[in-house]
């Protein structure tokens, strides 16, 4: 086994165990963290399939955008910073049966369908370049409305959480 | 045995597959059980993910295009999207209700 090997596994099972924390803590706080640790574990997947643009991608956005976002949720939305931020689970049996069996037909399918695979893996070029002729290219329609969809979406965003409360 | 073992030792395109498929699982996982709205939202965070590691490696291993890294770009513009406008739902809730967990949300007006 050669050292990306390990380093690729390492890397799984910081994913893979974070996510867990994140499904199972109770503390609300903790379960943030761990996911800050699941979406750099991600972002090192990306960089594993040599994805490098969309691995710094990753980072910017998921960990520097959204977690910050979720943390200040979680923040505003709890009476008492100082104590405990809880929360508690519901229907854990039946959620566990209908994800195990979800996870098992999806694994099942993985693992037995004969995936169309390149005999020879593409020359490992630059991404961004590649991506950015893609979004002027082929992809402009997509990226035009992907663009004015986050526009709208971020103005609505702040129109909702500012509107004030008339009672 | 040595079937598994020599799969283990060489990361292909069925490794990612089952990683997305652990990681969506666990994000289901979260969202059917979780009574706090903020949490429902880090659950549906790792099912994204999970579904870009998917992209990524078909595009890597199985088309050798960019078009999968470019379908990632937009999973993620919209993931951030959502994040912001459900982060602004959920704070409106919690002003009405004083609460964000899912399962005491049951009214449609005060």
């Amino acid at each position: 086994m050669d050292l990306a090997t390990v380093i690729f596994y390492v890397f799984v099972l910081i994913t893979l165990g974070s996510a867990a924390v994140v499904v199972v803590s109770r503390n609300i706080v903790r379960a943030a963290f761990a996911l800050l640790f699941t979406l750099f574990g991600v972002a090192a997947m990306y960089a594993f399939l040599m994805a490098d643009f969309l691995a710094v991608t990753q980072l910017l956005v998921y960990v520097g955008g959204i977690l910050v976002l979720l943390i200040f949720g979680v923040m505003l939305t709890n009476r008492q910073i100082s104590v405990d931020i809880k929360t508690g689970t519901v229907q854990t049996w039946l959620a566990a049966l209908i994800v195990a069996a979800l996870g098992g037909t999806l694994a099942g399918i993985v693992w037995s369908t004969q995936w169309n695979i390149l005999s020879q893996p593409p020359a490992e070029t630059a991404g961004a370049p590649k991506i950015g002729e893609m979004f002027l290219g082929s992809y402009l329609l997509p990226f035009e409305i992907a663009s004015a969809v986050l526009l709208v979406a971020l103005i609505g965003a702040a129109l909702i959480a500012r509107r004030e409360r008339t009672s | 045995m040595d079937d598994i073992l020599t799969w283990l030792e060489h990361p292909g395109l069925t490794h990612f597959l089952l990683l997305s498929v652990l990681l969506f699982s666990m994000g289901l996982y979260a969202i059917l059980t979780r009574k706090n709205a903020i949490m429902v939202l880090m659950g549906i965070e790792l099912m994204l993910n999970a579904s870009g590691i998917n992209f990524i490696a078909f595009g890597r291993y199985s088309t050798g295009t960019f078009d999968g890294q470019v379908i990632t770009v937009f999973v993620i513009i919209l993931a951030a999207a959502e994040a912001a406008i459900a982060l602004a739902i959920v704070l409106n809730i919690y002003q009405t209700f004083n609460t964000v967990n899912v399962d005491e949300i049951n009214k449609l007006k005060d």
